[in-house]
């Protein structure tokens, strides 16, 4: 493993472009891009303003910057440094910006949700979209870039409109059956749109493409609901995280429930693997990666103990947004794995077989876990706790690596090059990259295991 | 009886005699031997008697001491001591018979007397003993009593309390019910009280926001604005086309169409899919079955030989579902139309399985009772080897036929993505599809080639494991007889062969087996027996016939240098950190048994990527 010298970044505001080639940073109200393999200064912009949000065009030829503060969006192109377009939503303020799937559109959100502009690069066009509705997740589109959802809301009922995304011609609109929408996503196959209500009413409905009701799906009544919901890249599975501390598994097929996770705090399975990370005093040793005797003798915890307890927090529940429940879920990319965090567990990450249905294996970290992501190509999932050290799980086992440099890098998010072979790990004002091995080296190394033991 | 023997002097029993003659012949007492008895028993205290009535009685008073006797025995209904008087003048005379007669029967009363005292004191004691047995039982009884009578007051007074709690809780759950009743009515109101205040300051909200959206909006604000240099083209290259209400309609069109077109591909990759699942399903199925049949048929006859109608009848059916199966279209068949003979089929098959693989599980455990037959394991390795080869056979045709099977797919598949083109093609379709079935009918044949050649590849391996046995058995034979040869002109080393004959007889099986893995060693060095006779008697000292052992100390080995291999690469690291990080951390599995893997292959990734991390150093 190796790590890039770090650079510096404001408002963790640092995307790989979507082909992989380039990566763009702000400092301040500066815009740096760079390449990926040599990390020089490719282009850089400076904007009017302190640069609030950044998102790369899926072409990979446009980086659009919004200035929410100042209600202004400013685009840059790459193979043309020259060119230059500022959009300026004046009065009626601006709370949101991103690109069209096919990178020759914006969306800009309007403060109070009063509207979405469309605004075109190509022509002079403008369109408006009313009524958008001012919730979570209220804006999808499908992988392909074809079609758009929005989620909006007329006369106190809730309403989803599809719209085609090359002409932003109205396709669908249908009433949801929804007390307040929360959320829509789209599945990645394009065809099945998940929509789910409040927090405080556990439902999700899925509608097709056609706007047809496919199913309705209610675990309880009477207390919290979803809180979180993902698709696995198949679009096989829907994952649902609610407020019980409980994921649930719909299937593609019936769209009934398959099976539901628990996350309790103690785990009794003797089979599950918990990896604990523990504090070990510094002479004992430099190992960069420790790991415990392959027996699990010399651990800090009562090895043979068949019950495992993680620490919990004890949630304030008569606040808004109690730290309860499944707020993080993400699917491994060739979905056969599942990752969640429970709130009230905060320092651990949970990884469930979804071949298998069951649980696989448990992470309990030091402090609370900030972020994880998938590797996208291979089952290889980072984590990071706002600590210096980053943390690889893959089902081979588990490490950590200290990020290297003077003080403390604090790790507060990440992302992973679409090569599987680097990351971008940020903190609150550095960012450095951090190169993983090539698959070549892993065979080698393999093999030489493979051929001592 | 043989005291009074010695103790009497003999002019006593002489006069005894005579008494006894006397006494028989006159009176014929049926108790006359008793009384006897009594008589001589009761001799030798006739002298204290006899000075104790001789205080009674004095040489003065005899008279006057027999009258009373006479009178008191008279009384008594003794006959009388005197004799009949003749006349009243005449003195009574003492009729001596009379008084030896009173005084025995005296004795004998005296006698049975004192057998009664004795008989009542014992009962006395007897009674008195049972007495106090009944006495302490009573108390203890008593006791018993009392402490079940406490015991039970105790119970009762925890059963009033328990079902006072009972109660308690009762109506502790009904207030409970009560109240979470009242808090869902609550809840329920308040969801109600929300939604509707919710609607109102939506309705509130949306006012303003329409007000806001006037203002904002309708004023033209020069500020919101595009300014760009120059426009850009589509990514797709092509130009913006003009919206007008004629293109409008045909846009909207052209929308739905292509909606559906999307949403027709998804439904028909699934039904692909489905259809795909189908058919691998059914080539299990249909593999099953005839694995089925072919497992079966051999014990055909036997089950048959046993005249039993039941399984004679499903036999038939079985070869009725063979001649069936050779029916290839019936699996190309809709499903309704097949699935009750299908599943009849099946089901009977499977029984016949069950029923089979229960006699086998018999038969395994009769073996068992008999003893372990190590032949087993001979051959049982052989047919693993033999199996797994063939396994792997199957496994290579099964690929190559999926991979036709793609490609022909892909073929279908390509023919009918393009709608447009696909309706020229169809013609093209038709005969392309007369060819694939060729080919598959093909195809098939090659398949049932392949199992058959996998049967009589079983068969053969089976019939090689048999003809290996008997070998063994054979050169097991011949060894032995080599060796009994040896021992007769080889006294060199006496001493080992008398201890490998002392073994030989318990682990001739584990020589064949060690023989059987080290053919390499082949015993031909009959001349120099020695060695020989060494080399096995070390093998068969271990006297394990089992391989487990040795797999064992095998595992241990690889884990010892597994660890080893760990502990270098540990070592290796530390000089090459990265600039001066001193991690104080190290992570632990709670590892609970059976965990073991994880953490190895745990290790096994730390190993890479150290290693990985040192390549790299900058």
């Amino acid at each position: 493993m190796n790590f890039s010298e770090v650079f510096k970044l404001s408002s963790l505001l640092c995307k790989f472009s979507p082909d992989g080639k380039y990566l763009a940073s702000c400092v301040q109200y500066r815009l740096v891009v760079r390449d990926v393999n040599t990390l020089q200064i490719l282009q850089l912009y400076t904007c009017l303003d302190q640069i609030q949000h950044i998102e790369w065009s899926a072409d990979s030829l446009f980086i659009l910057c919004a200035m929410y503060k100042r209600g202004l969006v400013q685009v840059w192109s790459l193979e043309q440094p020259e060119w230059h377009c500022k959009i300026d939503e004046g009065s009626a303020g601006l709370v949101a910006s991103c690109w069209s799937p096919d990178g020759r559109h914006i969306l800009n959100t309007t403060e109070f949700h009063l509207r979405i502009t469309v605004w075109s690069l190509c022509t002079k066009s403008v369109s408006y979209i009313k009524y958008p509705k001012a919730c979570l997740q209220g804006i999808t589109f499908t992988r392909d870039g074809r079609y758009m959802a929005l989620a909006e809301r007329r006369d106190c009922k809730d309403y989803v409109s599809i719209f085609v995304c090359s002409d932003w011609q109205l396709l669908r609109h249908f009433d949801t059956d929804t007390q307040d929408l929360t959320g829509i996503e789209w599945a990645p196959n394009g065809c099945v749109l998940a929509v789910w209500d409040t927090c405080l009413e556990y439902k999700i409905l899925l509608y097709s493409l056609d706007g047809r009701l496919l199913s309705t799906y209610s675990a309880y009544e009477w207390s919290l609901g979803i809180k979180s919901v993902a698709w696995s890249p198949s679009s096989q599975f829907l994952a649902v995280g609610s407020y019980d501390g409980k994921v649930r598994i719909l299937n593609h097929v019936t769209w009934k429930m398959i099976t539901e996770f628990g996350h309790p705090a103690a785990i009794n399975d003797p089979k599950i693997v918990v990896y604990k990370e523990a504090e070990k005093s510094p002479q004992l040793g430099l190992g960069c990666l420790s790991f415990p005797p392959p027996r699990a003798g010399a651990g800090p915890l009562p090895s043979s103990e068949s019950k495992f307890s993680l620490q919990t927090l004890k949630p304030v529940t008569d606040r808004a947004n109690p730290k309860i429940g499944i707020g993080m879920l993400a699917f491994s990319p060739d979905s056969y794995f599942l990752a969640t965090r429970n709130d009230n567990i905060p320092n651990a990450v949970w990884v469930w077989d979804i071949q298998k249905l069951r649980l696989f294996a448990v992470l309990e970290q030091l402090s609370p876990v900030r972020a994880f992501q998938w590797d996208p190509q291979q089952p290889r999932l980072a984590i990071c706790t706002g600590g210096s050290r980053l943390y690889l799980w893959s089902p081979a086992g588990c490490m950590s690596v200290q990020v290297p440099g003077e003080g403390d890098f604090a790790v507060l998010s990440l992302c992973w090059h679409l090569s599987g072979d680097s990351m971008a790990l940020l903190s609150k004002d550095h960012f450095c990259l951090c190169f993983l091995e090539t698959e070549a080296v892993v065979g080698t190394a393999c093999r030489q295991l493979g051929g001592h033991t | 009886m043989g005291d009074w023997m010695t103790v009497t002097d003999p002019g006593l029993s002489s006069e005894s005699k005579t008494i006894s003659q006397y006494t028989s012949e006159t009176k014929m007492s049926p108790s006359s031997l008793y009384s006897q008895q009594v008589l001589c028993s009761s001799i030798p205290l006739s002298k204290n008697v006899h000075s104790f009535f001789s205080a009674f009685c004095t040489e003065d008073n005899i008279e006057q001491s027999i009258s009373y006797l006479d009178q008191e025995l008279t009384t008594f209904g003794f006959p009388s001591l005197y004799e009949e008087s003749k006349g009243k003048e005449t003195k009574r005379e003492l009729n001596i018979v009379a008084v030896l007669n009173c005084m025995n029967e005296l004795l004998v009363l005296q006698r049975k007397n004192l057998l009664a005292q004795e008989n009542v004191e014992t009962q006395n004691l007897k009674l008195g003993s049972d007495m106090d047995h009944l006495q302490s039982c009573y108390s203890k009884l008593k006791e018993q009593l009392e402490t079940s009578r406490r015991e039970m007051i105790g119970l009762q007074e925890r059963d009033r309390q328990l079902q006072c709690k009972n109660r308690n809780l009762h109506q502790l759950l009904k207030n409970e019910k009560d109240e979470v009743q009242k808090l869902q009515n609550i809840i329920a109101s308040r969801a109600t009280q929300y939604n509707h205040d919710m609607k109102r300051k939506e309705r509130e909200y949306n006012k303003l926001k329409e007000r806001l959206h006037q203002l904002v909006m309708n004023k033209k604000d020069k500020k919101i604005a595009m300014d760009i240099l120059n426009y850009v083209g589509r990514a797709d290259g092509k130009r913006g086309s003009w919206r007008t209400g004629k293109t409008e309609a045909s846009f909207f069109l052209r929308n739905e169409d292509e909606m559906y077109k999307i949403l027709l591909n998804d439904y028909e990759y699934r039904q692909k899919q489905i259809l795909m699942e189908n058919a691998e399903l059914k080539k299990v199925l249909q593999q099953m079955k005839k694995e089925m049949i072919s497992l079966l048929s051999p014990q055909k006859k036997k089950p048959r030989e046993r005249v039993d109608d039941s399984t004679g009848t499903v036999i038939s059916d079985v070869e009725e579902d063979a001649g069936e199966l050779s029916r290839e279209s019936m699996w190309d068949l809709s499903c309704e139309t097949v699935r009750e003979q299908l599943t009849n089929s099946i089901r009977k098959q499977w029984r016949i399985l069950k029923s089979h693989v229960e006699k086998l599980d018999n038969q395994v455990s009769k073996v068992h009772l008999e003893g372990f037959n190590d032949e087993d394991v001979i051959s049982r390795q052989d047919h693993e080897q033999e199996t797994e080869k063939l396994e792997l056979e199957i496994q290579q045709c099964k690929e190559m036929i999926k991979t036709q099977q793609q490609l022909l797919q892909q073929q279908l598949a390509t023919a009918y993505d393009d709608d447009t083109t696909s309706l020229l093609r169809d013609c093209y379709l038709l005969e392309e599809k007369e060819r694939l079935k060729e080919e598959w009918s093909l195809f098939k044949e090659q398949k049932k080639n392949f199992e058959r050649e996998r049967r009589s590849f079983t068969e053969a391996a089976i019939r090689l494991g048999l003809e290996r046995k008997a070998f063994e058995e054979e050169r097991a034979s011949w060894l032995k007889q080599q060796f009994l040869n040896m021992t007769t002109f080889d006294h060199q080393n006496s001493e080992n062969v008398k201890l490998f004959s002392a073994f030989s007889g318990s682990s001739d099986w584990d020589n064949l087996i060690v023989h059987s893995r080290q053919p390499q060693k082949k015993p031909h060095s009959v001349s120099n027996g020695s060695p020989v006779c060494m080399s096995k008697l070390t093998k068969s000292l271990p006297a394990s016939p089992s391989t487990s052992d040795f797999c064992q100390t095998r595992s241990c080995i690889s884990e010892h240098s597994s660890i080893n291999v760990l502990n270098i690469t540990a070592e290796e690291i530390k000089p090459n950190q990265v600039g001066g990080e001193c991690t104080n951390q190290k992570w632990s599995v709670a590892s609970r048994p059976g965990s073991q893997e994880g953490c190895y292959s745990g290790c096994s990734l730390s190993y890479t990527n150290s290693h990985v991390e040192k390549d790299d150093l900058p």
